[in-house]
């Protein structure tokens, strides 16, 4: 369970998040919708401490953390708060310098300090679960978008992560590779893992979502079930940005 | 007066007896200088480099100072003040540690921007990624980053060890018997300067291309998982 009270984050002068608050329940995938700019990818980043909110509290799992002005995280609260969340990135960022099954591997040795022969047995079945599992030994540059995408998404499985972030991950995509890494999220939503999406694709959000986010200059305009969003909204501004996605 | 014929003969003489002293002075010598003081550099690099990069504000003055001094000033000087301006502080060195620790202070200098500037050149997603999955900051440095700057500070790391190569030539000045040293001694001797430095060249040469060749094998060693 993700519980967000009252989140803030300034950028100096500049206020992205103007007080966010969510309740993602345990196995459930939150999809978070928007125009750019409107702060889903600072609320995602928020949630993984890659960027540390201003105000606010957030609640993952058994772990709660408040932030005010006078809050100082040691790094050790940080890493341990991260522990639990994993991160899939637009631009994939897999290790160039590691195979596929390498890049699995490396945060279970590192980090949750597991054998080698116990992380590459992990790794080797994620790497087919996510239908990878003939490319472990190849380098990232050697793999297509949607390929890489998935070795990306078995990189943050393998933690064992209480939730998963999902930062547009089919945006840096092909579009006839983009299905594929749905399906694998897709997946991954009916084995209930925990998941919060930030997408611009809204077929998919319609489809894989138990609750859809919409969000506008750093608040959370309307958040419900797909159909409450997508067919039933009265919302103007939710109107809005649905008409003008659909133009395109 | 000679004729052409003994005057040539004189000098293949000279050049033959002379080669293998100075290839021997430069293996004695050259060779163990550059290698270590370029190892030792390259240690002392990346602790400058490493602490330039931290956000102790300390450790940055105290990097950035030192680049400043050791990178503003003749190596040639360093030299000197090191082997004849420490005795006057009672600090006697021998010429040869007294080379190998001038030359270590001077490339750990350079080589320190050199790793610097790697590090910086890896994209800030591989951090992210690092700290994504659990990763401290030294994890993610030891693990992801510094192994993706090897391969981009190989090419200014070569041409740095290649012009180390030639510069341990100035310990000649400090009295070490390196191949510059050998040569000037047997070129003071035998009177002919022209055909005993070209003779040191082409010996310097000989060891710089050694060496250009496996930096190139480093190279394409690192060069796994880069696309072309």
């Amino acid at each position: 369970m993700i519980q967000i009270s009252n989140l803030h984050k300034w950028f100096d002068q500049l206020e992205v998040l103007k007080g966010i608050d969510l309740l993602i329940p345990r196995g459930e995938t939150a999809v978070i919708i928007g125009p750019s700019g409107s702060g889903k990818t600072t609320l995602l980043r928020c949630l993984n401490l890659l960027e540390i909110p201003t105000q606010g509290t957030i609640e993952l799992g058994n772990k709660s953390i408040h932030f005010d002005k006078s809050t100082k995280l040691t790094s050790t609260e940080i890493v341990s708060f991260r522990k639990s969340t994993g991160m899939v990135f637009q631009g994939y960022n897999l290790f160039p310098h590691l195979t596929a099954l390498e890049n699995i591997i490396e945060g279970q040795i590192i980090v949750l300090k597991k054998t080698k022969a116990e992380a590459e047995k992990k790794a080797r079945a994620l790497l087919e679960k996510v239908g990878l599992g003939d490319r472990a030994d190849m380098y990232p540059h050697q793999l297509s978008g949607g390929q890489q995408q998935r070795v990306g998404i078995a990189r943050a499985m393998a933690m064992e992560p209480e939730v998963l972030l999902f930062d547009e991950p089919t945006s840096a995509l092909d579009p006839e590779l983009v299905g594929e890494v749905l399906k694998v999220i897709k997946d991954l939503a009916k084995e209930n893992m925990t998941q919060v999406i930030v997408t611009h694709e809204m077929n998919f959000a319609r489809e894989v979502a138990d609750q859809v986010i919409f969000m506008d200059q750093g608040v959370v305009v309307e958040k419900g079930t797909p159909s409450e969003i997508f067919q039933n909204t009265k919302n103007q501004r939710t109107l809005q940005f649905l008409n003008k996605v659909a133009e395109r | 007066m000679f004729s052409n014929q003994e005057r040539i003969d004189r000098i293949i003489g000279i050049l033959i007896d002379s080669f293998f002293p100075i290839l021997k002075a430069g293996i004695q010598f050259t060779i163990p200088l550059t290698i270590i003081t370029f190892v030792l550099g390259l240690i002392l690099a990346l602790l400058i480099a490493l602490a330039r990069l931290s956000s102790v504000k300390v450790l940055i003055v105290l990097a950035k100072f030192y680049v400043w001094i050791f990178r503003g000033t003749p190596l040639l000087v360093q030299i000197f003040i090191l082997f004849y301006g420490l005795p006057s502080f009672g600090i006697t060195l021998d010429p040869f540690p007294a080379a190998v620790i001038a030359f270590t202070l001077n490339k750990g200098a350079y080589s320190s921007e050199i790793i610097r500037a790697a590090i910086l050149s890896i994209p800030k997603g591989q951090w992210e990624a690092a700290f994504s999955i659990g990763m401290t900051k030294s994890q993610a440095m030891r693990r992801i980053i510094i192994p993706q700057s090897i391969r981009v500070t190989l090419p200014p790391l070569g041409n740095s060890f290649i012009s180390l190569v030639k510069d341990t030539s100035l310990a000649a000045t400090i009295t070490v018997t390196e191949l510059f040293q050998k040569g000037q001694q047997i070129a003071s001797v035998t009177y002919e300067p022209l055909w005993i430095y070209i003779e040191v060249a082409f010996i310097y040469l000989i060891f710089s291309t050694v060496l250009s060749y496996f930096q190139e094998k480093l190279e394409l060693r690192y060069d796994k998982g880069i696309a072309k």
